[in-house]
């Protein structure tokens, strides 16, 4: 089955499933995971211990606690070479100024890696806050739904991830994005955008941008688990998508968007 | 076979055989080129999932320094620093935990890194500590008089504009200028140490501001506004309406 | 505009107005692929109209109609390579063959393609010659000619009534075959555009039919124009019925498509969705010369009141084809804006729809203007080769005995 089948078609064949339970626990019990795994071809085995079908990754970001540091974006561009120069981002953190009137003002100067100049404009500041973005990591992605070869895709655990040594490099992807978390990376020309560091998350570790985040303004962990800080973000929070008019169902949550955030 | 050879029109055998051929060689090629775990759980190849995974970390986490650096970060548990990784300020350090002694990680000295976060930004989130770096203690090392593992300053602000610098900033070319964060705000003694602990308060009555904008108010300057306390607002408070840090300037 | 004077502050990209998403700055798609839409319009138009000639019997198209066929093939050799040379690695083309994805439109270009090169143009130009292979790999006065023709002629020697009628019902099977396909091949690069719901500018319905219309189109006017040179090279009478016939048709196909771009841009500017600004704004300053006097005034309006005038006034047939020929190559030049506006303006604006960026053509490199004129020049040159091999003139023997 494809990784991203509309949504009714997998509930229903999840109900289905699940109707037919004692059924499945017979037939687990003798084909569990483990024994299946163990016979399969090694090369195409997960790394020793885990279990990708058994996570389900999302993130929070709380716009009330961000104080614009871009720590997060200077750390992702060392955990994962993003190169420096010119303008290439797999996360950035934006800085809106709405004025009394009319619209927001918007940037994101290096991304905010070197902080963030005073504001000099003339306009009175009604409010103001910063933005973390990245890859949304949507359940139906464009990106994947675009993609011509099969070079991009939604992992089992929900992580959108790219294909580096399949890639093509026709930028399809790129155009489909809705959030413009892509690039095209100008060393392996291949696209390249946020893994939610999947080498490290598959590690039990953090997101580099979230292992660095001075204010939690980003949380990480599983959608759905009860003892995930995802769980009491989503419980607590104001929680929005971005462009959820668009169906992508990002796993990107976050909390204290406003209507300027887009 | 009961087609018979002449019953084909001559023309349509040798497209016959090349399309044939064609047909057959592209799906031999095929066969061969498919990476092998392709397909395996979907349209793309299995393998690069786990070339994905297989990749260098270079942020250790911080489970990996406190494995050493123990004591310290029990000091910074207990500080307003808690909330921070290692790594945050210090850098990635991946090699360092791989070998101790041939990698160290960086100690930020000057003032720029620590003003990334406490320089004062007008859309930082209000009661976040922000100083103004041309104010405060100018051409000094911030780690001088901070231990950034327990940053607590080591004499309490002398002044509210210290932590709110944004509030005071619009205070300040407002027409409540002159007016002392305490005339309004109720500011217990703790809160210059410990601000989280014990908070400063807010007004909750509106006899506060008709003490000045009161039609009979005796406090405050004579230019003060003035309204009918009882008749201007309705059930509302004169905040609802109103930004006490800075009025509008219409009467 | 206090939103320009913040990030022209910050003076990070300084040929961003107003916010781009930094991954934005820099256009992803290039003159490149302004160019392949281009070529694609060019075959469809032109196979559309060399079926209308054989299967809808429109006689007075007879002389161009050889000629269609291989104008299509010359361009849609050319097609695919702009978009191979865009690629960031086009070493890895090959595996849209081996796992196209089924959800992605661009994966079926590959097939989309072969299809029409391989069962549709060759077959058909194979069936329309075969006869005049033989003949030729008989009469022709070098050997190596000869040899030619009789490989291109692929070993069949049956020229008898039976045989030449099976060919022509055969081509005209695949003509029918070939209209869906020519409709296919160019709709379908419309849906690449219209299929993105991220872009206000690409997502639309019309998208695909507006991409057909605009390739009938071009495909008429650059046949109109070739017939009309090679006329004037090989010092021929040009069939002036053809000639009227082939202009009306561009008149309707130009109303039509004028139309429903009309349609699209008073949909848009009805419904003043949340992207009508930002849309509005690059309109009237990034894409005011390329759209508003290009696309549409010097490359529709312009050509449809000449065309107008010169076919239905009363001319002399000098004047006649003065006017064709420049309504022509104004409509070429519309085409190409139009293709232009799409892909360059579709990445002008920021997706958070507050910004526009610019987009700076390179002269040299392989996104730059040599190399786009060289893809552009090249089918003319394969055209002007296939002529030679492949006579399109119909003075010389067709199936006019059937």
């Amino acid at each position: 089955m494809s990784p991203k089948q509309p949504s009714m078609e997998r509930r229903d064949f999840l109900d289905s499933m699940a109707r037919r339970l004692p059924v499945w626990m017979f037939f687990l019990s003798a084909f569990s995971p483990e024994n299946l795994l163990a016979q399969s071809d090694s090369a195409t085995e997960p790394p020793p211990g885990y279990d990708p079908t058994k996570h389900n990754y999302a993130m929070g970001v709380d716009i009330h606690k961000c104080i614009g540091c871009g720590r997060c974006a200077d750390a992702c561009k060392n955990e994962n070479h993003v190169p420096r120069e010119p303008f290439f981002y797999r996360t950035w953190v934006e800085r809106y100024i709405c004025p009394p009137e009319g619209d927001a003002i918007v940037d994101s100067p290096n991304g905010g890696i070197d902080g963030f100049p005073e504001y000099k404009g003339d306009k009175e500041v009604l409010r103001t806050y910063f933005v973390p973005k990245l890859c949304n990591h949507c359940e139906n992605a464009p990106c994947v739904q675009v993609c011509p070869v099969g070079a991009t895709f939604v992992s089992r655990d929900g992580v959108v991830l790219v294909d580096e040594s399949y890639c093509v490099g026709c930028r399809y992807c790129i155009q489909a994005c809705p959030y413009g978390a892509r690039y095209l990376h100008p060393e392996t020309k291949t696209a390249d955008k946020c893994t939610f560091c999947y080498h490290r998350i598959t590690k039990g570790l953090l997101p580099a941008c979230v292992e660095v985040c001075p204010t939690q303004t980003r949380v990480f962990g599983e959608a759905g688990h009860r003892s995930s800080p995802i769980w009491r973000f989503m419980r607590f929070g104001n929680v929005t998508v971005l462009k959820a008019y668009l169906n992508t169902k990002p796993k990107v949550y976050y909390s204290g968007a406003d209507m300027e955030v887009r | 076979m009961t087609i018979k050879a002449s019953s084909v029109p001559q023309q349509v055998i040798p497209l016959a055989i090349i399309f044939a051929a064609g047909i057959t060689g592209l799906l031999v090629i095929r066969h061969f080129l498919v990476p092998d775990t392709f397909g395996e759980h979907g349209h793309y190849r299995a393998d690069a999932v786990d070339e994905i995974a297989a990749l260098p970390v270079s942020y250790a986490g911080y489970q990996a320094c406190v494995d050493c650096h123990d004591d310290i970060f029990t000091a910074k548990q207990s500080s307003f620093h808690k909330g921070l990784s290692c790594e945050t300020c210090h850098g990635p350090a991946g090699q360092h935990v791989e070998d101790q002694d041939k990698f160290k990680p960086a100690k930020p000295h000057g003032r720029e890194f620590c003003i990334l976060c406490h320089g004062y930004n007008v859309s930082r989130p209000s009661g976040f500590p922000q100083i103004l770096p041309n104010m405060h203690n100018p051409g000094k090392a911030c780690v001088g008089c901070h231990d950034p593992h327990k940053p607590t300053t080591p004499r309490p602000p002398g002044d509210c504009s210290a932590c709110h610098a944004g509030i005071a900033n619009q205070k300040a070319v407002s027409h409540h200028t002159d007016l002392q964060c305490n005339t309004c705000h109720e500011v217990p003694k703790d809160h210059i140490t410990q601000p989280r602990l014990s908070r400063a308060e807010k007004p909750t009555s509106r006899d506060i501001c008709g003490k000045c904008h009161g039609k009979d108010a005796t406090g405050g300057i004579e230019e003060a506004p003035r309204i009918d306390m009882a008749s201007h607002g309705g059930r509302y408070m004169c905040w609802d309406c109103h930004y006490p840090h800075d009025p509008e300037a219409t009467k | 505009m206090d939103l320009h004077a913040v990030t022209q502050a910050a003076a990070e990209m300084p040929h961003v107005t107003g916010y781009m998403y930094p991954n934005e700055a820099e256009l992803h798609w290039s003159i490149l692929i302004v160019i392949y839409p281009y070529l694609t319009g060019l075959v469809a138009g032109a196979f559309i109209l060399a079926s209308l000639e054989r299967v809808f019997n429109v006689r007075v198209l007879q002389p161009v109609y050889r000629l269609s066929l291989l104008t299509a093939l010359s361009f849609l050799l050319i097609a695919p390579l702009p978009l191979l040379a865009h690629l960031g690695k086009p070493e890895r083309s090959y595996e849209m063959f081996l796992t196209p994805h089924s959800e992605s439109a661009m994966a079926m270009f590959g097939f989309v393609y072969a299809w029409y090169l391989m069962v549709v143009l060759l077959l058909e130009i194979w069936f329309d010659y075969r006869r005049n292979f033989i003949e030729w790999s008989k009469t022709k006065k070098a050997a190596l000619t000869r040899l030619m023709y009789k490989v291109l002629s692929l070993g069949t020697t049956d020229v008898s009534e039976k045989a030449l009628k099976f060919d022509d019902k055969v081509g005209r099977i695949i003509t029918i075959i070939g209209i869906p396909s020519a409709f296919l091949l160019h709709g379908y690069v419309g849906f690449i555009f219209g299929s993105v719901k991220a872009n206000p500018w690409w997502s639309s319905v019309l998208m695909p039919i507006v991409f057909l219309f605009s390739a009938i189109v071009s495909g008429i006017a650059m046949v109109l124009l070739i017939y009309m040179v090679t006329s004037m090279f090989r010092v021929k009478e040009i069939s002036m019925p053809c000639l009227n016939r082939l202009a009306e048709l561009l008149f309707y196909a130009l109303i039509v498509d004028f139309s429903l771009e009309l349609l699209d841009f008073i949909q848009r500017l009805y419904e003043s969705e949340e992207s009508i600004h930002i849309l509005s704004d690059m309109i009237s300053s990034r894409l005011f010369i390329s759209l508003i006097v290009t696309q549409i005034m010097l490359g529709t309006l312009l050509p449809i009141f000449s065309i107008a005038m010169a076919r239905f006034g009363r001319f002399p047939d000098e004047m006649k084809r003065v006017t064709y020929l420049f309504a022509a190559l104004l409509v070429q030049l519309g085409i190409f804006s139009t293709r232009w506006n799409v892909v360059i303006g579709g990445q002008l604006f920021s997706k958070s729809l507050r910004g526009l960026t610019t987009y700076k053509l390179d002269v040299f490199g392989l996104e730059g203007i040599l190399v786009s004129g060289v893809l552009l020049i090249t089918p003319f040159i394969i055209l002007a080769v296939l002529s030679r091999i492949l006579p399109p003139w119909m003075e010389s023997g067709h199936r006019a005995s059937t």
